[in-house]
């Protein structure tokens, strides 16, 4: 048996004041509205995550905040002002998707960003920060997913931004790229800069969030800090055993659980009466685990288990 | 695993990858309609410019009173156009450029004529009035007589100056829009303008290195002349590639496909190839023909480096052209920038 300790809980932002402000933000196309009278604010210095399933508009809020989209209603002030000039000096960009020129290598790429802005990290200071020494006469075209990543990360600071958005920065990479990028997202936030992340990985979001939104269908459906968050939702505890183990006996007890992928939860607010139920009905408990739910099981509550488009 | 089986099944393979790329094209509505759109521009470029009667092989102009065929039967040879010329001096002029292949003066009797020897227009046009009318009498060329090729030499220059400059800046702005690029460069200060212009700068370099090799290259190789200034040819060159590329780049300000663009480049560079005279002088032809020669930068480029070339002209001289091309550079990065699109919709 395992028991896992609960996720650490992220010290809060010192800085209090909202660096960014959402309002009423509405997008619509021919078909369909993606973003639908969304509001929040970003304070300034903390981690915020913007979490969703597939075509929960998470992109296109993200892309009108970051001033690349134009909204159908709504505002996003930055600093208390509309976007504009002072936003794009301070604010760094990873796009979920982005090309950059094939036959620049890493070190161009980056001097030719860093022309664009007047102030900004030094070309070498942005290398050293995200760990591009060994790439530097490397063309872009031939960089793996994960030296790509960390290459547009280095561009994405080389204004030195105030505010970084991040926008699904590990998807396709291996674990070991996605790990060595949280490690440095983790150090960008050391820097009390403010970082606007969306991703698909909850345990991401879980690491790297003081606080997340989670929006669906173009709404907001819940908000606050992760931690805040598992307990507004969550009473119980989660017993999580192997399907084989799962029998036909313990199957018509009346527990509540769900089956997916060879595993078998069930959530409780009795962890000892459970578990008392489940010997008596024979149920094998070498392979049980008792884990805190996590911000995947909260997105899963809120958003289903239904495959989205 | 027999012979036919492994056709059967290449032929499968290919058949879905080909109806795959004819259902990609057909649902691209622009690229379709531009690249179905461009043979039908093509079709009516052709037939007002070479629609009517068969086109003359030979232009002469004629000084004094147009007679009849009747009482100068050389009028009446077929595949020549007869063209009032009211100068003398003019006349001289546009025979010793090959804008016209022979000059008549009926204002005397016998009837005298100036044409170049050089040229094999001229030549064969010569050849054809002695046989029309023995009394003619050639007259020598006076001033700087130049030959044809130093008349089509501009042209063909022009001519690849145009492609490098439509082409080269316009595809590279639709590749960057295409894969994202540009969508990465809106988030940060750089405005549409100084994008663009970094664009032109860009390819400004590249087509006068070009333009270069091929003046000193080909020029060796046909004794080339230029009587007039270097320098002022070179501005000339600056000039009419900024014009040039910045026409090129409001093409691409908005599209994401390379089809729709090449369609659309087609469609420009086909009118400055039949108009701008880069084979033949527009001299005779219908006046609203040569007004809308007159739009194109192609046609002040060419203008103005024969007036160089040729004639020796100054800076006075092609003012004009090159304030058109000037004020085009700028009116065309004017629309691009404010047509201009980062991203692909």
């Amino acid at each position: 048996m395992i028991i896992d300790s609960p996720p650490s809980q992220h010290p809060p932002a010192r800085a209090h004041t909202a660096i960014l402000r959402v309002d009423q933000l509405v997008k619509r196309y021919a078909d369909n509205t993606a973003v639908d009278g969304v509001s929040f604010s970003v304070r300034e210095g903390s981690c915020f995550g913007l979490l969703g399933p597939n075509g929960a508009g998470k992109t296109t809020t993200i892309e009108i905040m970051e001033g690349i989209l134009a909204p159908t209603a709504g505002t996003v002030s930055y600093r208390g002002a509309p976007l504009g000039e002072r936003f794009r000096d301070e604010a760094g960009i990873l796009f979920q998707k982005t090309a950059l020129q094939d036959f620049l290598n890493v070190r161009q790429t980056l001097e030719m960003f860093r022309g664009l802005y007047d102030h900004g990290l030094s070309v070498d200071e942005v290398i050293r920060l995200c760990a591009l020494e060994k790439l530097l006469k490397r063309d872009n075209k031939k960089l793996s997913g994960g030296q790509l990543q960390r290459l547009l990360l280095g561009v994405a600071l080389v204004n030195d931004p105030d505010i970084l958005f991040l926008d699904e920065p590990t998807t396709g990479l291996d674990p070991q790229a996605r790990r060595r990028f949280w490690e440095l997202v983790e150090s960008i936030k050391a820097q009390r800069k403010t970082i606007i992340l969306t991703t698909h990985y909850m345990e991401e979001a879980q690491l790297l969030c003081d606080e997340i939104v989670i929006v669906d269908h173009g709404k907001i459906i819940a908000q606050g800090a992760p931690q805040a968050l598992l307990r507004q939702h969550f009473k119980a505890v989660l017993i999580e055993l192997p399907s084989e183990d799962w029998t036909p006996a313990a199957r018509d007890l009346g527990l509540s659980f769900f089956e997916a992928a060879g595993r078998v939860e069930l959530t409780t607010n009795d962890l000892e009466g459970t578990l008392r139920t489940l010997l008596q009905s024979g149920v094998p408990l070498a392979h049980l685990r008792i884990r805190p739910p996590n911000l995947e099981d909260l997105f899963l509550e809120l958003t289903g288990t239904d495959l989205r488009s | 695993m027999s012979l036919l089986h492994t056709l059967r099944r290449s032929g499968k393979r290919l058949l879905a990858v080909w109806h795959a790329r004819n259902l990609e094209f057909v649902r691209d509505r622009s690229s379709l309609i531009f690249t179905l759109g461009m043979p039908v521009a093509i079709v009516v470029a052709m037939a007002l410019i070479f629609g009517g009667p068969p086109r003359p092989m030979f232009k002469v102009g004629v000084l004094g009173t147009m007679p009849t065929a009747a009482s100068y039967p050389f009028l009446g040879e077929r595949y020549f156009q007869f063209v009032p010329e009211p100068q003398e001096a003019a006349g001289i002029h546009s025979v010793a450029r090959s804008d016209l292949d022979l000059l008549l003066d009926m204002r005397r009797r016998p009837v005298r004529f100036w044409a170049l020897e050089d040229s094999p227009k001229g030549y064969m046009a010569e050849k054809l009035l002695l046989q029309a009318d023995p009394q003619a009498r050639h007259q020598p060329s006076t001033g700087a007589v130049s030959r044809y090729i130093d008349w089509l030499f501009p042209g063909v220059l022009g001519m690849n100056m145009m492609f490098t400059c439509l082409m080269g800046a316009g595809y590279v702005v639709v590749r960057y829009r295409k894969n994202g690029f540009l969508k990465r460069l809106s988030a940060t200060p750089v405005s549409a303008f100084e994008f663009l212009s970094a664009q032109v700068l860009s390819r400004l370099g590249l087509a006068l290195a070009i333009t270069l090799i091929l003046y000193s290259g080909i020029g060796t190789v046909i004794h080339f002349h230029n009587t007039g200034s270097n320098a002022l040819l070179f501005l000339v060159a600056v000039l009419g590639c900024l014009s040039l590329i910045a026409f090129g780049l409001i093409v691409a300000a908005r599209f994401a496909s390379e089809e729709v663009v090449g369609g659309l480049l087609n469609l420009l560079t086909w009118p400055m190839m039949l108009l701008s005279g880069i084979w033949f002088s527009l001299e005779g032809s219908p006046r609203w023909m040569q007004w809308l020669a007159q739009l194109f930068p192609l046609t002040h480029i060419l203008q103005a480096v024969r007036a160089i070339t040729l004639d020796g002209a100054g800076l006075d001289a092609i003012g004009v052209d090159l304030a058109y091309l000037a004020g085009t550079t700028l009116v065309f990065l004017g629309i691009g920038a404010a047509t201009f699109r980062w991203r692909a919709e």
